[in-house]
């Protein structure tokens, strides 16, 4: 057992310094090299003319004038306080994702947290943010927390949590927010008065949670070996997919009306919901299909040789199977399903969008401000797009490692 | 005998409970729903239709149109019919989704590159990019591009000077063109059978070097073939088959030169953008999808990184690259239709005017809509023959 005998062992490696690290990855050839000072001289101008105009020429005036247009648009200011029990009830229930799904919640869970405690702090010296809804800011972070140790109890299930979800989304949409007319607590307000970041989420929500399951059913049916069934499916798909989201909302909101009894009336946002809902069933069903066609056939023989009904054998052994399968896809889905709520600006309602809009009228020192509004837009559905996807590339490492 | 027990075993199930009957009542059930359902609408909407007078026929496209399009690729004016109109909305859509196809696709593949490439400042500012365009709308691209961009641009007089000359201003951006000159068809002729016969020279002698293993150095005749006639055309054209029409200031505005306006500068830049962002991914993930034992088999037999790109991993990256690339060239297309938020008038937005001359909501809007299908349909008509010619070629 002689060192100097032993043939020689090879040092464990050493993670390299940042010299190492810097020759590796930025300087390996001349041509990298080159690249990268390329690379160098292209981040140092683009930063330095974002950061110059972002800091001394751009003027942030519109959009910190009136935050309260941007997130509720003109609801009345006397009512805010529905609004205001929707965002604490959501904070709770995010509170309580991030609890059950560390992992995929976690990030967007502490950025929300951290975000409100700024929003309630900042002082901002416009009058319309009162001290309440400040108070409504600072009490989110503190529910979210709440929520998380509840969430992280033992005796709380997934399926508690979504159907918390789903009768909390109920209860806002359908109750809280346009209000019933015989409560006098809760009088009647129109959908002519809502606007910004609550129409954006409303309609994303709304149509995320009404596009899926009948897009499941479009994916079962293009499925079906009922010709009829199969054809109705395939056409209703191939026409949606076929066309452009602007022309189907506009069939929702000038067509539609044409083939109704006269005198009927929908909501326009209902109209909007409608389209957007139509619109990405069909891409949702293309997506479940490709789910459906993953799982073995097999499982559906082995399930029919067991004496498992058609209903069974698509509930319990076929979905599941291929609805994990493409959990990542129809997560994108819901990211340009979200994104795409904007185009609701097209037939006049003031979502995120067209409440910027809105405000670049509002004043005439305003009008030549759109680069600032238009950007503040950009970073709200940046920031909620990237933690969908982040989300979703989470799951689908998770996914992966179970992969059987 | 098969027959016989399977016809023993209806007897003995119940009606209700046959599979067959079932199958059949199920079909009969949803068919009657569905067309109740349309009926029911039908109905309505030719009563509404009765009341207003408005008939449903396709006539008024032949009456004049009389609003104006601010641009468009064929001539046109107000006093020309609807169906003209209509025409110039398709043409300038095929027109901005044709550049914004082959724009993305370009700028797409540069980018997927540059994420991929070892260099690890140049892939992260790739990534910076491909995160910033995809996590946003298309719409605010678009507003932040054209309003914040192109509608803020100086005015004629203190318009931009960039290489070409070419010229930006509120007006829009005027470039130089090359138009020809009286001659030039000769040189265009010309270089036209210089490319057909070295792409035929090019393809003959590759199967002959590819069959036979002898040298016909395919690349280099097809190359000479075609700089051969080329320059033959340029001199028979009297070396000047093109002139340069530059646009220069006259009074307040621009003479000559093309000019592409503001609207159509800024959606196509914005589709672009956009799109390029989800190319590249598409790229990304076509070329990861290519086994790395390929790329060090290549290496081991010699081949430069030049030639391990193109001849090993971009041929097998194409399989998995076309199925989503055909979905994104569609997506680009239905989102031409955006253009009518800013200004620019396509398909869609004249459209929607001449449903406000015409008062046809619904004639035109199955026009619209059949129109979107059939552009559509053809693309992925067209590039599904491509996609399985390379699938077959590979296998």
């Amino acid at each position: 057992m002689n060192a100097s005998n032993s043939p020689p062992t090879l040092a464990p490696p050493v993670a390299p310094g940042p010299l190492e690290w810097l020759r590796k990855n930025l300087f390996s050839n001349w041509f990298n090299a080159v690249l990268t000072l390329a690379s160098l001289v292209f981040l140092y101008f683009t930063l330095v003319t974002i950061l110059r105009w972002a800091l001394f020429s751009a003027d942030w005036q519109p959009v910190t004038y009136s935050p309260l247009l941007f997130l509720v648009g003109q609801y009345p200011r006397a009512q805010l306080w529905r609004p205001g029990l929707s965002l604490l009830i959501g904070t709770f229930l995010i509170g309580m994702s991030w609890g059950l799904w560390e992992r995929y919640i976690k990030p967007f869970a502490i950025f929300f947290a951290i975000l409100l405690t700024i929003l309630a702090i900042f002082p901002l010296k416009t009058p319309t943010i009162t001290l309440s809804i400040r108070a409504v800011f600072l009490a989110s972070p503190v529910l979210i927390i709440l929520g998380y140790r509840i969430g992280r109890l033992p005796a709380v299930k997934g399926k508690y949590v979504i159907t918390m979800w789903l009768l909390a989304a109920i209860f806002i949409t359908l109750v809280l927010l346009p209000g019933l007319g015989n409560i006098p607590a809760l009088p009647k307000i129109a959908t002519t008065s809502w606007g910004g970041l609550l129409i954006t989420l409303l309609l994303a929500v709304g149509g995320i949670t009404l596009s899926f399951p009948i897009g499941v059913l479009l994916a079962l049916g293009r499925r079906s070996s009922l010709t009829v069934v199969k054809l109705f499916s395939i056409f209703f798909i191939e026409t949606i997919r076929g066309v452009p989201l602007v022309t189907v909302l506009f069939m929702f909101s000038i067509i539609l009306a044409l083939f109704l009894p006269a005198g009927s009336r929908i909501d326009r946002i209902v109209r909007a919901l409608l389209a957007m809902v139509f619109f990405s069933s069909a891409y949702t069903a293309e997506n479940v299909r490709g789910g459906l066609q993953a799982v073995p056939p097999g499982q559906a023989e082995a399930a029919k040789a067991l004496g498992l009904s058609n209903f069974q054998i698509t509930t319990f052994i076929v979905l599941p199977q291929a609805l994990r399968l493409v959990i990542p896809t129809i997560v994108g889905q819901f990211i340009s399903l979200f994104k795409d709520t904007t185009l609701v600006v097209i037939v006049g309602i003031n979502d995120l969008l067209g409440i910027s809009n809105a405000v670049l009228n509002l004043k005439p020192q305003f009008v030549h401000l759109q680069m600032e509004v238009y950007l503040f837009v950009a970073v709200i559905f940046w920031i909620f797009s990237y933690f969908m996807s982040y989300t979703s590339r989470e799951l689908e490492k998770s996914l992966g490692i179970g992969k059987r | 005998m098969t027959i016989l027990s399977n016809t023993q075993a209806s007897e003995k199930i119940p009606l209700w409970r046959d599979e067959r009957i079932l199958r059949i009542v199920a079909q009969i059930v949803s068919a009657v729903v569905v067309l109740a359902f349309l009926f029911w609408g039908v109905t309505n909407f030719l009563r509404i239709t009765q009341q207003r007078g408005m008939p449903l026929t396709y006539n008024f496209l032949r009456e004049p149109a009389g609003f104006p399009i601010s641009e468009g690729f064929l001539t046109y004016d107000p006093t020309m019919s609807f169906g003209r109109a209509f025409l110039v909305g398709l043409i300038n859509t095929l027109v901005v989704s044709g550049s914004g196809i082959v724009l993305a696709s370009i700028l797409g593949l540069i980018i997927g590159l540059a994420r991929l490439s070892s260099n690890w400042l140049l892939s992260r500012i790739a990534l910076a990019y491909i995160e910033f365009h995809r996590n946003i709308p298309l719409l605010v691209l678009m507003f932040l591009w054209y309003f914040g961009v192109f509608a803020k641009l100086p005015s004629v007089k203190e318009s931009i000077a960039m290489p070409g000359p070419s010229y930006l201003s509120q007006r829009g951006l005027y470039i130089t063109f090359p138009r020809l000159t009286e001659t030039g068809s000769i040189f265009l002729i010309f270089s036209g059978i210089g490319v057909i016969l070295a792409f035929a020279a090019f393809y003959i002698l590759r199967h002959i070097r590819e069959n036979t293993g002898r040298e016909t150095h395919f690349g280099l005749t097809s190359l000479g073939l075609f700089l051969l006639l080329t320059i033959a055309g340029w001199f028979l054209s009297g070396g000047e088959p093109f002139w340069m029409d530059k646009p220069s200031m006259q009074g307040f505005n621009f003479q000559g030169g093309f000019r592409l306006s503001p609207e159509f500068t800024a959606l196509l830049v914005s589709l672009t953008m956009y799109t390029a962002a989800f190319i590249a991914e598409v790229v990304r993930s076509g070329i990861q999808a290519v086994h790395r034992g390929q790329v060090e088999a290549a290496r081991a037999l010699g081949l430069r990184s030049p030639q391990v790109m193109s001849l090993i991993v971009l041929p097998q990256a194409l399989r998995v690259i076309i199925p989503p690339l055909i979905s994104q060239y569609l997506n680009l297309t239905k989102n031409s239709s955006l253009a009518l938020t800013i200004g620019f008038q396509e398909l869609f937005a004249i459209s929607k005017i001449t449903i406000n001359q015409a008062g046809r909501a619904v004639p035109v809007f199955l026009m619209v809509m059949l129109t979107y299908l059939a552009i559509s349909l053809l693309t992925s008509l067209v590039l599904n023959v491509y996609n399985r010619k390379v699938q077959f070629v590979e296998r």
